[in-house]
């Protein structure tokens, strides 16, 4: 059914107290995409994430992942660990330890307590650190308590700990917001960089952002898909166009 | 974690100090009384109480208010060893029941008090029953996602439970009187000097001992995983951990240290009532991990002898104010040292005496 897809979502719908989050909403994900979800607020990205990351039941609807794992049935700890990584609209990262043990509890392996009770730090795993820190150009301030960090930094660390856990899939909560638009650019980069190995879904707002990212997009509102293209195809699009201006 | 591997050294020096100047000849002026000693091997039992509650509330953010229930039952599981050591020597001389049932007129012991009369196993239980209790307590709590303030009240309701199960004569521990008149230990006779003074050493021991493992723990990946479950506990999730098990873990720990705690404490008081499980007994644990400092493990063990000794010297002269004494510490900890005794810049007065000692000016150390 649906094994040539990595993230399949069909007729989703959730409901909190009457109000439809999601109205059987429908999206492919292929291996190695890259996606833009885009849409007003209230349109149902956040809540679509919550759904795909055990947050979230659904009321109704099917989130399969690589096609053999029902995610509707799975709680967060599982779906992190089957390989799907989530970055939040605002950063959080443990702002009490340092930059380095931020990415050291992100590292993908050891997750019961006496695993971690028993861990002592390998050399691949200083490595695998050494290695993030240098792409989310964090290496000086390595020994940093992560709350002191400045906001774009934060969101670096946040992406840096997605890298740590090595998904399969990332979900990614407007990275850019409260940056600069160098670090913006930055970002895109960086986003584009990861991409080459792994699945992304990023939502954004900033459509500059977007538009460096040159990939599908597609437009939510009220809880269902809107449109689907590339950004010039669905910015042209008439009920966007409604949509996002009003009338 | 400030200060873990002096304050533990300074523990056991301490106690053996005390210990050595109490077997000095009486007439002697650095003469130590018997009684000394055996407050001290007090307050050091209650500094593992302190040490419990610290790892859960100071470290993984658990504000417990029930945790005097593992100590008590720590001190029963022990109790209940020594009531059997006293065989026939008790005021019915009966050798197979404690007094307590005999004057229930029990004619049998119950099931549960079997194995008690051995030392080894007393201990055992004095470990695993409270750790049993906060494993199950504790895996009920944290995978409902209970936490804050409704955990530390379902923590007061707990010891509440337990401290009026215990007033029961039924339950078969003494009921209200609990279990007292106990003669000695492994045959060595509870009222001596020298078992006084080993069994204080002992408790040092124990606690230094608890210091450099809850130490060790922290201060690896455990303990920065506890911290981020502390601080953020949602996002430990979606990066994979569980963090309900995360916290039993440290909790079922505590319960242990509380436990043994409580065995070492009715040894040295020679008397366990339900009275142990009074919730205001579980707060005052909490004011003196506030008082010493909260998260710095060396200062549960500093507030709880402290904080003790206030009472004693304070309930000796105004026992019916003490306890406003208490919630007036409290709460003057609270408003003015809200990182306890151990948060005072001390590492400016050691700069400053370095400093001094240098004959350099007085430098201020960050």
């Amino acid at each position: 059914m649906s094994t040539q897809n990595l993230l399949y979502l069909d007729a989703v719908s959730v409901s909190f107290d009457g109000f439809r989050a999601l109205n059987a909403l429908s999206l492919l994900l292929a291996p190695g995409e890259m996606r833009a979800i885009i849409g007003p607020n209230g349109a149902g990205k956040t809540t679509m994430m919550d759904v795909i990351t055990g947050k979230t039941r659904p009321d109704t609807g099917t989130v399969e992942f690589r096609g053999e794992h029902d995610l509707t049935k799975l709680d967060e700890p599982t779906i992190a660990r089957l390989g799907i990584g989530r970055k939040f609209q605002k950063p959080t990262v443990f702002e009490q330890l340092s930059v380095r043990d931020n990415l050291l509890l992100s590292l993908k392996g050891k997750r019961r307590p006496f695993a971690v009770l028993a861990a002592r730090e390998t050399a691949e795993e200083a490595a695998r650190i050494a290695g993030i820190l240098a792409t989310t150009r964090l290496a000086d301030h390595a020994t940093r308590q992560a709350g002191a960090l400045s906001h774009g930094q934060k969101q670096w660390l946040e992406i840096g700990m997605l890298l740590g856990q090595d998904p399969e899939l990332l979900l990614v909560d407007e990275p850019v917001a409260g940056m600069t638009d160098a670090e913006t650019a930055q970002t895109a980069d960086l986003l584009r960089e990861i991409n080459r190995t792994r699945s992304v879904v990023v939502v954004e707002h900033d459509m500059d952002f977007v538009r460096a990212l040159d990939v599908r997009v597609t437009v939510l509102h009220e809880g269902s898909v809107l449109a689907e293209g590339n950004l010039d195809d669905v910015s042209n699009n008439p009920r966007v166009i409604e949509v996002y201006l009003g009338r | 974690m400030i200060a873990v591997r002096p304050a533990a050294l300074l523990t056991v020096a301490a106690a053996v100090l005390l210990a050595l100047l109490n077997l000095l000849p009486a007439a002697s002026a650095l003469h130590v009384p018997d009684f000394a000693v055996g407050l001290a091997g007090k307050y050091l039992s209650f500094a593992l109480l302190g040490i419990a509650v610290d790892l859960v509330w100071g470290f993984a953010g658990i504000l417990t208010l029930g945790h005097a229930a593992f100590f008590a039952l720590g001190g029963y599981a022990m109790g209940m060893y020594l009531m059997r050591e006293i065989g026939t020597r008790g005021v019915y001389g009966n050798a197979n029941l404690p007094d307590f049932m005999v004057f229930l007129s029990w004619n049998k012991l119950p099931w549960y008090w079997h194995g008690f009369d051995h030392f080894g196993f007393a201990l055992l239980m004095a470990l695993a029953v409270p750790g049993a209790l906060a494993a199950l307590f504790g895996w009920l709590a944290f995978r409902s996602r209970v936490s804050g303030v409704y955990l530390s009240i379902m923590t007061q309701a707990l010891t509440y439970a337990l401290l009026l199960a215990f007033f029961r004569n039924d339950m078969g521990f003494g009921g209200n009187n609990g279990l007292t008149d106990f003669k000695d230990v492994l045959g060595f006779d509870l009222h001596s000097s020298v078992t006084r003074a080993v069994m204080l050493v002992l408790t040092a021991l124990m606690v230094a001992g608890s210091l450099m493992l809850t130490r060790a723990i922290l201060s690896g990946r455990f303990g920065s995983l506890l911290t981020a479950v502390r601080d953020a506990e949602s996002r430990t999730r979606f990066l994979g951990y569980r963090p309900d098990h995360i916290k039993l873990v440290i909790w079922v720990l505590s319960a242990l240290i509380a436990g043994l705690g409580g065995a070492l404490y009715v040894i040295q008081v020679g008397i366990i009532n339900p009275g142990e499980f009074a919730p205001a007994n579980s707060i005052e644990a909490v004011i003196w991990v506030a008082v010493g400092g909260r998260g710095t493990l060396s200062g549960a063990v500093l507030g709880a002898i402290l904080v003790n000794l206030g009472k004693t010297l304070f309930t000796g002269l105004l026992p019916e104010l003490w306890l406003y004494a208490l919630g007036a510490l409290f709460i003057l900890t609270t408003l003015f040292l809200p990182r306890g005794i151990m948060g005072l810049p001390w590492n400016r007065l050691t700069g400053l005496a370095r400093g001094l000692r240098s004959g350099a000016k007085a430098d201020v150390a960050p």
